[in-house]
């Protein structure tokens, strides 16, 4: 068969600085195939799209030659809303953008923002902060693993590990008042302490949780049906997946040991004895090994939290950082000065710039906070893990059947709010 | 402060501008733009530098519009644990092009499309420059300027009206259409708006 | 009475037995309807088995969409209340839950699948994006998704509790056995007002989208 190429003039998006439209000619070459090649659209309003994305399917008969996906459904405005707000006020925005693992969001932020303004943070916060990002890893990978589940055909891991979400929801409940927005941190500190009642209720959760882990393990693991439709499906190499900036599970699972929590530590995490789960051939089978046993890592790592909570305020002293307590706001003049700066303007972050990357349950969520002195940031950047995590996907489905691509999808772990943010 | 700031400006000489430590740790080089494919270059491949992993890619304009528009990119060194943040500054009011860094590391495809679709910098030499986030039609602006207001520059009922007039199959990339097979069969119309380069508006959608 | 209270055994508060039915002359949405008896039964009927099998069509966009699930899954179960089979294809569907922030890049999305869906359908906005907007007062974001589509019940919430979720589909099933197979004026108003595809007059769609109250620090930089 002759390859014949053909030439396009078609206009780009892009325009140039006098706003006319810049053209490229483009010349693309026919594939050399047989047979009629067929282009179908999945998305953006699609079950197993886990969310509003759309992918653009070219297939050969059933085999997937390739895929563009179509993001930005989802957009809302995150980044240019932050440069609106002051820095407290961002944080009931952060929980969001990943609605899966809403606190670690808030602690990723925090973080960024303490570290922007020099503030170090009380012990109790500290340990406080681990509890509620390792609760959030698991809440996120439950998610995860129900929705890949019901993707791949079983529907009752989705009951079981809704279930255990249920059981998180309602601890987060007890502490923030919110199951899902938590709006869990405040800059220098947390907007309230643990109820009474909450060190044992989270107590009695890592002792029950693993039993749920065993089923869901006992069910997918050993499962004919699991292995035949993960195993060697969308393998990409630990080259392929360091240069495409994967994070989190997908870069584990491709054999590259990098765990933010390790190699750049934050919160005390290097004091903490977890292990980090590295997977070896870089499919789906190995994100869902690796996923599951972070489940359990994450269990661990909270009894450890629990065993170590030292008691102690969880918010800074600094008046000028953390609201003073009602009762002394109402009464004490120097105290109601205090309380009237930081609702009416807010807290002024010094001239400067801070990146924090936090190892969220999707992948490095980083935090990137532009000052210029004033009140609110000149420019918020979320580096968003599942956003650069998903542009892997045309990559790995190359050759793999549709079927395949649904799983493919579901391996990246994807929300779609941190996605479009 | 980084080690690889010292490299850079023994190397690259006049091209590196001045480097600082940030609060987070972080060292920042400053490089002029018409030598950013070089740099960028010489900091993946070279042996003691190695920096593989390629962070995030962003912009920031700040309030004050004498500074200049700054093009950021995060790196790291996975080996030797190293971060380095590489800024490129243009001037907001000119034209506003950097050099792609696809060709280096493949996650800077999807970044440097936000870049575009939130700031309108153009990368020249990406694979397929188009917007990511918003609709491709997209008329109001870049969103994250700053002389583009919160609410949009239209009234929210015209907002409603041209976003429920985007034809979502209409936009199709470049990709796409390069199918070049099943151009044959793309309908006699579409072919010739393909030809004459209107992209995105499909007769009737109007 | 005696023949009744058998039939009162088995029904729950909130569902319009028979003898109420008969009895009654105004159902439909206008106070002055009138109906014959056989009509009402006829219409009580055909309510009673739209309102307790109404297939959810979930689009679900953003964290409305995880409190959604967790109403499907087993502690808050909405198959309790008919929604037994969630309907992915618009086409077999006949309740829209609109689950979730909607930015315009969607919305020709849902005008679609809103057009899609047969007759009867409703539409529930659930949480407070899709209803108004919610925080999001930005470019990118529809205020309100009854600028696109017609809104049978709000939920508001961000997210809405289950149960918050769970009452306003009750008050879709009242609404639903108000309603009348009779009443001409039904679903009238579900066809675009203008070749541009509004609804809504511009103006309207101008007003309803506001800003809430009257802080102007929302939209002020520095």
């Amino acid at each position: 068969m002759t390859k014949r190429t053909v030439e396009l003039e078609l206009a780009t998006p892009g325009v140039d600085a006098q706003g006319q439209p810049a053209r490229l000619p483009l010349v693309a070459d026919e594939p050399v195939l047989g047979g009629e090649h067929l282009l179908i659209n999945l998305g953006p309003q699609h079950p197993a799209t886990h969310g509003v994305l759309r992918l653009v399917v070219e297939l050969d008969g059933e085999t997937v030659v390739r895929v563009i996906p179509h993001v930005g459904y989802l957009h809302s405005g995150f980044e240019k809303l932050g440069e609106y707000r002051h820095y407290n006020q961002i944080i009931p925005l952060t929980d969001r953008t990943d609605y899966l693992s809403p606190m670690a969001n808030n602690v990723g932020f925090a973080l960024a923002a303490e570290r922007l303004m020099g503030i170090e943070i009380t012990p109790r916060c500290t340990v406080l902060r681990v509890i509620a990002c390792e609760m959030s890893r698991i809440i996120s990978h439950m998610v995860w693993l129900g929705t890949t589940a019901i993707d791949l055909g079983a529907f009752t891991p989705f009951l079981w590990a809704f279930q255990e979400r249920e059981r998180i929801y309602n601890l987060q409940e007890m502490w923030t008042g919110a199951r899902l927005t938590t709006s869990l941190t405040r800059v220098g500190g947390l907007m309230a302490d643990i109820p009474d009642g909450f060190v044992d209720a989270l107590r009695h959760f890592t002792q029950t949780f693993p039993n749920t882990l065993y089923e869901i393990d006992r069910v997918l693991t050993r499962n004919a049906i699991w292995a035949g439709r993960t195993q060697g499906i969308g393998v990409l190499t630990a080259e392929e997946a360091i240069n495409y900036s994967l994070s989190g599970p997908m870069l584990r699972a491709s054999g590259v040991p990098w765990d933010m929590r390790k190699d750049q530590p934050y919160l005390g995490y290097e004091t903490y004895d977890f292990e980090v789960p590295v997977g070896e051939h870089g499919d789906v089978y190995d994100r869902f090994l690796v996923r599951l046993e972070e489940c359990h890592q994450a269990n661990k790592i909270l009894i450890q939290a629990l065993d170590r909570l030292p008691d102690g305020p969880i918010n800074v002293s600094d008046p000028r950082v953390i609201l003073p307590p009602k009762s002394r706001a109402m009464s004490d003049m120097e105290a109601m000065i205090f309380h009237f700066k930081q609702v009416m303007e807010g807290v002024k972050a010094p001239v400067g710039e801070a990146y924090v990357g936090v190892e969220n349950p999707k992948g490095e969520l980083g935090n990137y906070l532009v000052s210029d002195g004033t009140a609110k940031p000149v420019r918020w950047r979320i580096r968003p893990p599942a956003f650069i995590n998903l542009a892997s996907i045309s990559k790995m489905s190359e050759g793999h059947l549709l079927s395949d691509l649904i799983a493919i999808n579901a391996s990246v772990d994807i929300v779609m709010g941190e996605v479009d943010r | 402060m980084n080690p690889t700031a010292r490299a850079l400006e023994a190397t690259f000489g006049n091209a590196i501008g001045r480097a600082s430590e940030l609060r987070d740790g972080w060292t920042s080089v400053t490089v002029r733009a018409d030598r950013l494919r070089d740099v960028m270059a010489w900091l993946r491949d070279t042996p003691e530098q190695r920096y593989n992993y390629l962070v995030d890619i962003t912009a920031v304009e700040y309030r004050d519009r004498e500074r200049p528009l700054e093009v950021v990119y995060l790196l790291r060194s996975l080996e030797r644990k190293s971060n380095l943040r590489v800024k490129v500054e243009l001037d907001p009011r000119g034209e506003l092009a950097v050099d792609s860094v696809t060709p280096l590391w493949a996650g800077a495809d999807w970044l440097e499309r936000e870049v575009f679709d939130m700031f309108g910098i153009v990368f020249a030499g990406h694979p397929d420059l188009r917007r990511i986030l918003m609709w491709e039609t997209y008329s109001e602006g870049y969103p994250l300027r700053k002389d583009f207001p919160l609410r949009g520059r239209f009234s929210r009922a015209e907002q409603v009206r041209q976003a429920l007039n985007v034809n979502p199959e209409a936009n199709y990339s470049l990709e796409e259409l390069s199918i070049a097979e099943s151009y044959d069969e793309l309908p006699a119309d579409m072919r010739e708006r393909l030809r004459r380069g209107e992209r995105g508006k499909v007769a009737g959608s109007e | 009475m005696a023949s009744t209270i058998s039939l009162d055994a088995f029904l729950l508060d909130g569902v319009i037995d028979v003898k109420h039915v008969l009895e009654t002359k105004e159902i439909a949405g206008s106070p002055n309807y009138h109906l014959t008896s056989w009509k009402r039964l006829v219409d009580w009927a055909v309510n009673q088995s739209r309102a307790n099998s109404l297939w959810p069509m979930p689009f679900g966009t953003a964290c409305c969409a995880i409190e959604f699930m967790a109403t499907a899954a087993s502690r808050y179960d909405i198959a309790r209340f008919g929604m037994e089979r969630q309907a992915f294809s618009p086409r077999q569907a006949d309740v829209l839950i609109c689950a979730g922030r909607l930015p315009f890049k969607l919305a020709p999305v849902i005008r679609r699948i809103y057009d899609q869906m047969p007759q009867p359908k409703w539409v529930i906005s659930m949480g407070a994006c899709a209803s108004s907007g919610g925080i999001f007062d930005n470019y990118a974001m529809v205020q309100g998704i009854d600028t696109i589509v017609p809104v049978d019940v709000y939920v508001p919430g961000c997210p809405p509790r289950p149960e918050g979720l769970l009452y306003g589909i009750l008050l879709l099933h009242k609404k639903i056995k108000g309603e009348s197979l009779f009443d001409a004026m039904r679903r009238r108003d579900e066809q675009p007002l203008d070749e541009h595809g509004l609804r809504l007059p511009p103006a309207e769609i101008d007003e309803v989208s506001e800003p809430f109250g009257n802080s102007v620090h929302q939209f002020r930089s520095a």
